[in-house]
């Protein structure tokens, strides 16, 4: 285990947040507010954390494998979280300390449950941080720290796996740095696309970058308790298309710039993508008639739901509740498939719910004819044995967690429903789930021991379990 | 400049790793998904799993795009077709390993023409020539050849009782009246560019320049040995072993090349009529005994196994035989054998890895930098980079005791025209020189770098 190493990459990792921190404090200094401090005090703390590890560690080998990567990932989450808490806290925003953890993981995981009761209550800057950390989190940080940072190693790719989600992580380009940079810079350049269009239909300026950075994260933090249910249909459908375009496989924008564009179109992961959201959205829509005044709003109603949902953002304009049952179904199994592998949305990603359907296939098939050979493809391309196993073992263990999860909530005095989907949603990186925990209901009731359940259940879901699970396994950090 | 290696076997991954250190952007394809997902773990590079002689794949590497493509399969055919359809197809440069010995006769320019390839490597033949050098000049450990050939950098290494030991590197030059220069030295594992004071302990290993003509004369001044080899005995009959034994025969050298397999022993027998092959098993002590390997001048261990290569290759030096010649493919036991005491250890590997380091040099110096060649030095310790002097006051006409070199920074030779200068302080740099300068720490881009 080269603890060097660890030491080094989390302390400068603390030192972006370090950064990164300042970008709200600035929010803060506009409007004049008082949080302007905690900010900085956080951004002091970080640099003083970061600062120490990176001085006093010296890192004699920079050799690390696929274990050091997992627990480089796992400590830099679980310290950016704490450290990253500490504004609400400070500003006395949100004096309890496991409230801001829960809100601050919420927002890093992408996730947008929120244990806020009064949203209007938040300083500017603290709510641009709380919904910075979306941004940060969507894309991956060590991914970000990567692209601005030259490690001197090629073994980053093991970070870089444990960090970015989906059954099989690949590089744009031959060089780990250049990736994460072509990675950021489409992320970027779809984030400032999203900023004007918003401000071009109307919404003011502070209210774009929040809504921004939730969809772009595909996260779901708002400023509104109906979170976008106040603003015009225009603002709505704007926020529709981008948050379908941030559920898709970032590979995809790469190939499209750089005019490959038979391999980007024929990728089976995107139709799928498009054609689970075509499917639902026409089904619900249906569904939905009557309850509104025409088919218009029906089918912009069912659009943004299910794409907030399939994108596991986590956005509503409308209470999703008080819909039929096969509507919430729907809604519900959406929740399991999420967006599709290396784009910045939770949940299963499709091409692991093809991998996983393709291995049922091939089992089955083997029970009728036991000699048969199969091999499962992906994308025409052989997927090889070991993935086959990994991705069945993940779904597995991802169940086993949605258990113990919904076992813990289970002593809570809420209904099954609500129970149930709050650990589905903060799992898959949702944000809001059905019953009490709705689009328009919340997590404060829960109890000190629950939210603590639920964060690390956010983290584990956004991490994709095996960094985290393996970093707290003894075997891990024995010195050998 | 945008690379694609072909074949990620032994050799490839060693081009492709001394690429990727050199700041290329390299893209590895092999058939085995397993060695590439090895691949991936270890080095900076992206990975095409395919045949490197398909088009679909060549194109899903980015062929288009390529400066260069190595084709470094295990087989030659696929290569010469991986070669010829990535030139088709648009890169820039191709480079294809062509090992068997039927094609690297007067078929090879052929090939080489048709196939549109701009070299053909063969790393048994490259480890060969290496070897050849070494065994044509025995004290050295290694021999470097610079700008054609026509600088030699020889590296020695000191006995506890050398004369050269204890004497500070200013006071050698007046003793030994001749031009020549210590470069680089190694002491255990750190690597020092000597200036004047430094002082030479035994044990060390040297890097040496001298002028060709007057390198036997100052060995001999040294009390060096450098008795050519007239006796070579051989183990393991593999390819290298093909190509040293048909060099040193045609240098009137005795060769007797040992293997355990009759039909590759009829094979030689019949390539190189003059050697004197044996077949039997060269791990028999016996066997070699009898075969009189105390009386030869050296001893090369080329089999296909490593370990048996250095255990013979101690059995050997135990019998007093003055050279031992080693052949050692992995990179871990190479080190370890070095550690153990034998000197002359070969990897055939490096030596492509060397080549083909130099060639993407050379391309890119096509492409604007400046440097002409780079040469590794002392187990990359420290590296050798030939420079074309330009008109750069800063520079030119100045002698070297005037020059404020860096540290760690040394000109080892001056080609000027067919001229060799070894440099004193009072010589100078003349535009249109090509410079070679050593450096242990820094990285040069320009001949102007090495000033301060």
């Amino acid at each position: 285990m080269n603890y060097r190493m660890i030491g080094n990459m989390v302390g400068r990792l603390l030192l972006l947040e370090a950064g990164l921190l300042l970008l709200p404090a600035l929010v803060s200094l506009i409007y004049r507010e008082a949080s302007l401090w905690a900010l900085l005090a956080a951004a002091g703390v970080a640099l003083l954390l970061g600062g120490a590890l990176t001085a006093l560690v010296r890192v004699r080998d920079k050799t690390i494998y696929a274990k050091e990567g997992f627990v480089i990932v796992s400590l830099s989450w679980i310290l950016l979280s704490a450290v990253g808490a500490l504004p609400f806290v400070l500003s006395g925003e949100m004096p309890s300390y496991v409230d801001a953890l829960f809100e601050t993981v919420s927002g890093f995981t992408t996730t947008g449950a929120s244990v806020a009761t009064d949203l209007y209550a938040f300083s500017h800057g603290v709510l641009f941080w709380r919904s910075f950390t979306h941004w940060i989190g969507g894309m991956g940080v060590l991914v970000l720290m990567m692209a601005l940072i030259p490690t001197g190693t090629g073994r980053t790719i093991h970070v870089m796996r444990a960090e970015v989600p989906g059954p099989i992580v690949g590089k744009l380009v031959p060089r780990l740095r250049d990736t994460a940079k072509i990675l950021y810079l489409i992320y970027l350049a779809l984030t400032v696309v999203e900023i004007i269009a918003l401000l071009c239909a109307g919404m003011p300026l502070f209210d774009s970058f929040i809504y921004t950075f939730g969809t772009a994260g595909t996260g779901g933090f708002g400023m509104h308790p109906d979170s976008v249910g106040s603003y015009g249909p225009a603002v709505q459908w704007i926020i529709t298309v981008f948050m379908l375009l941030f559920g898709v496989n970032f590979n995809i924008y790469y190939l499209l710039l750089i005019r490959s564009f038979r391999p980007a179109f024929t990728s089976r992961e995107l139709w799928l993508y498009l054609g689970v959201v075509l499917v639902s959205a026409g089904v619900i829509t249906a569904n939905v008639l009557p309850l509104y005044a025409g088919i218009d709003e029906a089918l912009r109603q069912a659009v943004f739901q299910v794409s907030s949902i399939v994108t596991t953002t986590g956005f509503a304009t409308t209470d999703f509740n008080l819909w039929p049952g096969l509507s919430k179904g729907i809604l519900l199994l959406l929740m399991f498939m999420g967006g599709c592998a290396g784009s910045t949305a939770g949940g299963l990603k499709m091409s692991r719910v093809m991998l996983l359907g393709k291995t049922v296939v091939r089992e089955l098939k083997r029970l009728v004819h036991p000699r048969s050979v199969g091999v499962v493809r992906l994308e025409g391309k052989r997927v090889e044995e070991e993935t086959v196993h990994s991705t069945a073992a993940y779904f597995i263990l991802y169940m086993a967690l949605l258990a113990v999860a919904f076992l813990v909530l289970s002593a809570e005095p809420f209904s099954l429903e609500t129970n149930l989907t709050a650990a589905i949603t903060c799992l898959n990186n949702v944000g809001p789930g059905l019953g009490d925990v709705g689009p328009m209901g919340g997590f404060a009731a829960y109890s000190v021991l629950s939210k603590v359940v639920l964060t690390l259940t956010m983290l584990l879901g956004r991490l994709e379990i095996y960094p985290l699970v393996l970093a707290l396994l003894p075997g891990t950090w024995t010195k050998e | 400049m945008n690379i694609i290696v072909v074949g990620c076997g032994k050799v490839g991954t060693t081009i492709l790793e001394s690429l990727v250190a050199e700041g290329h952007n390299v893209t590895a394809v092999d058939l085995r998904p397993s060695a590439l997902a090895d691949i991936t773990n270890i080095h900076d590079v992206i990975t095409v799993c395919g045949n490197g002689a398909d088009s679909d794949t060549l194109e899903e590497a980015g062929v288009e795009q390529a400066g260069l493509v190595v084709a470094a399969t295990g087989s030659d055919e696929v290569n010469m077709l991986c070669g010829f359809l990535a030139r088709k197809m648009g890169a820039a440069d191709t480079v294809a390993r062509i090992r068997k010995p039927e094609y690297n006769d007067r078929s090879l320019q052929t090939m080489k023409q048709y196939l549109d390839l701009s070299m053909a490597i063969n790393p048994d033949r490259l480890a060969a020539q290496e070897m050849y050098r070494i065994l044509r000049l025995p004290a050295a450990v290694k021999i470097e050849t610079f700008s054609r050939q026509n600088i030699e950098m020889i590296e020695l290494k000191l006995k506890d009782d050398s004369p050269l030991a204890g004497v500070p590197l200013f006071d050698l030059r007046n003793r030994y009246k001749a031009k020549f220069l210590i470069c680089v030295v190694q002491r255990g594992e750190q690597v020092f560019i000597p200036d004047g004071s430094f002082v030479l302990q035994g044990g060390d290993k040297i890097g040496l320049t001298a002028r060709h003509a007057e390198i036997q004369k100052l060995l001999r001044g040294m009390g060096v040995a450098s008795k050519q080899a007239r006796k070579v005995m051989i183990l393991g009959g593999s390819r290298v072993a093909y190509y040293l034994a048909k060099r040193l025969l045609n240098a009137g050298i005795e060769v007797k090349i040992v293997d355990k397999d009759r039909t590759v022993c009829e094979t030689l027998c019949e390539l190189l009529p003059a050697a004197t092959v044996l077949c039997g098993d060269g791990t028999q002590q016996e066997l070699l005994l009898e075969e009189g390997l105390e009386r030869m001048d050296a001893f090369v261990a080329l089999t296909g196994m490593d370990e048996q290569n250095i255990l013979l290759s101690f059995f050997a030096a135990s019998h007093k035989v003055p050279k031992v010649l080693t052949k050692v493919n992995r990179r871990e036991l190479s080190a370890l054998a070095r550690q153990l005491g034998l000197d002359c250890v070969l990897s055939p590997r490096n030596t492509v890895a060397d080549v083909l380091v130099q060639h993407a040099r050379a391309l890119e110096n096509s492409m604007g930098s400046n440097v002409e060649t780079l040469y590794s030095l002392m187990d990359e310790g420290a590296e050798a980079l030939e420079f074309n002097a330009k008109d750069d006051p800063r520079l030119v006409r100045i002698p070297f005791k005037a020059l404020q070199l860096k540290p760690q920074v040394l000109v080892a030779g001056i080609m000027r025209g067919r001229e060799t200068i070894i440099p004193t302080g009072d010589d100078v740099i003349l535009p249109g020189d090509k410079v070679v300068v050593i450096t242990a720490s820094h990285r040069l881009q320009d001949l102007a770098d090495i000033i301060k």
